[in-house]
């Protein structure tokens, strides 16, 4: 795959559940080799639009239109296998979710289930995620200690790296440093810039702060319509939109 | 009466409700075994009763007691188990569950004695098991079914949510969420609904006496009869046979419950500890 290929197309993508509307024709492009952010204040269909890329958006009488392509592939169809999806499209939550594992557990989980039992492929894996995330010098000595024991900053690490170690195409990240403290997001913010040398970053942040700082081009989502898309540092220093100009300001969410 | 008054009043009250409960407690196991103690012997565990059990030991009752909750809990506890995962996690909250919950919790409130009667007619006889430990093991396993299936749902509900998002986003299905996080985290509550139910089965009567039976020989096939340890100390009491001999194996039965319930902690212990 060549640089800047676009790897997520969202064409008129709407989606209501019952009578609400969640999503209002969304269209937008992200690439290969990007942090593309994601902002709005909270509701706007954020998490949302992230759970339709992965295909986890689940609800009684959710009702979708529109075409999102992943990777080439329309993931909004019903017959869509989620399974080699989400290896090659990996999430991580707002809350860091460590599973009651061992650190290397937790690394690996995503590959036993596919069946891999191989010692060497597992170790490789779990070393991959763990550098990809600046975790392994922190935990190399421990990797066999529980993952419960790690800080905060370090767990949400862990849980990119439990992502990368599966060595995904695109990595959606929601809210991820939101509960953290200064350094600790820093440290994932550098992280994320250096994973967009390989990879499709998907940064949802209510944060316009981050957003400004790590991506490349972002997209303002308010009450589930796209009000603004383009690269970062125009929509932050000429937005077209004076409902982003707003919002960037802090005048609304 | 001042609110505080009154506040204080109610828990002097509670508080000696709980101690009377307490001292009831240890008034039982204290008479149990200040009169049954004395008679236990390596020779009253490991014979065999003879003459009805006025004499011997209670060997034979001891290895039907094990029999039977094992064969009772190798039925129960994978329906149960069963049971509680499919109301948990692939049914949505509806109609479905509500109907097997309401059957649930009447299957706990029948009595044991009609459970027994139960048994004795649908295995006993047309099923033409005969009193066994077949038959018996069944309809214990009927008994505790409500339980397992009861602690084993709210065990599955305490592991969070999360867990099966994880597993969720990793590409893992359904079902190895279940496997591999939901049940593994929920089985300190599922042990101790089995707990709960050995501690129940052991000490069942009403239930065994009609499906097991009487016999005093040492059941060998799943199709021999027995004689639980519960059964072999009503009969000793309620028949006047040896009053020395029914408290020796109530003390045994008491002495059997407390190890269960303390060995059972112990391993709780140590499973939250290896996840912690
Ligand atoms: N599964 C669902 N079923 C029904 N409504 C939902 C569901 N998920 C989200 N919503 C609604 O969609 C709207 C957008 O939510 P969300 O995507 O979580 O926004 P954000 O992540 O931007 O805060 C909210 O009003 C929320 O209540
Ligand atoms: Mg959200």
């Amino acid at each position: 795959m060549s640089a800047k290929t676009v790897v997520i197309e969202a064409r008129d993508v709407s989606l209501r559940v019952g009578e609400k509307k969640i999503l209002e024709r969304i269209n937008l492009e992200i690439r290969r080799n990007e942090i593309f952010g994601i902002m709005g204040p909270a509701g706007s269909g954020k998490t949302s639009f992230l759970k339709l890329v992965n295909h986890t958006f689940r609800a009684a009488g959710m009702a979708l239109e529109g075409a999102l392509y992943v990777l080439g592939e329309d993931v909004l169809g019903e017959d869509v296998n989620p399974t080699p999806l989400r290896r090659k499209v990996s999430m991580v939550f707002a809350t860091p979710v460590v599973l009651p594992m061992s650190i290397f557990e937790n690394l690996v989980y995503g590959l036993k289930i596919q069946g891999i039992r191989d010692k060497h492929t597992l170790r490789e894996a779990a070393e991959r995620g763990l550098k990809a995330a600046i975790l392994w010098e922190e935990v190399r000595d421990r990797l066999h200690k529980p993952a419960q024991k790690l800080s905060g900053g370090q767990q949400q690490r862990l849980c990119i790296a439990r992502a990368m170690a599966l060595s995904p195409e695109i990595l959606l990240l929601d809210e991820p440093t939101s509960g953290l403290d200064p350094i600790s997001t820093f440290r994932i913010e550098e992280a994320l810039k250096e994973l967009k040398r390989h990879h499709a970053i998907v940064l949802v942040s209510n944060n316009t702060k981050q957003i400004a700082r790590v991506s490349d081009r972002c997209a303002f989502f308010l009450m589930g319509e796209l009000i603004e898309t383009g690269k970062t540092a125009q929509v932050f220093t000429v937005p077209k939109e004076k409902k982003t100009d707003d919002y960037i300001a802090g005048r609304f969410g | 009466m001042t609110p505080r008054r009154a506040e204080h009043v109610a828990i002097g009250l509670m508080v000696s409700g709980a101690f009377l409960a307490l001292a009831i407690l240890f008034f039982i196991i204290a008479v149990i075994m200040i009169k049954g103690l004395p008679h236990i012997t390596a020779r009253f565990l490991l014979d065999n009763p003879m003459d009805m059990g006025r004499a011997g030991g209670i060997f034979s009752t001891i290895v039907s007691t094990v029999y039977l909750l094992v064969v009772s809990l190798v039925i129960a506890i994978p329906l149960g188990v069963g049971t509680a995962i499919y109301l948990t996690e692939y049914t949505e909250e509806g109609k479905i569950t509500k109907i097997v919950r309401f059957g649930t919790e009447c299957l706990a409130g029948v009595p044991s004695i009609i459970l027994g009667l139960f048994g004795f007619i649908l295995f006993v006889i047309k099923l033409g098991f005969g009193w066994s430990v077949l038959s018996g093991g069944i309809s214990l396993a009927i008994m505790i079914l409500p339980v397992i299936i009861r602690t084993s749902e709210e065990a599955i509900k305490s592991v969070p949510q999360a867990f099966r998002d994880v597993n969720e986003v990793l590409g893992g299905s359904k079902w190895q969420g279940v496997t591999r996080l939901v049940l593994p985290n929920a089985a300190p509550g599922i042990l101790t609904g089995v707990i709960l139910s050995v501690g129940r089965g052991i000490g069942e009567t009403a239930v065994v006496i009609f499906t097991l039976g009487t016999s005093l020989r040492t059941p060998f096939s799943i199709f021999d009869s027995g004689r639980s340890m519960a059964v072999h100390f009503y009969i000793l009491a309620r028949e006047g046979i040896s009053m020395d001999n029914a408290y020796a194996t109530a003390a045994v039965l008491v002495f059997s419950i407390l190890i269960i319930n303390i060995f059972s902690y112990y391993l709780m212990h140590k499973f939250v500890e290896a996840r912690r």
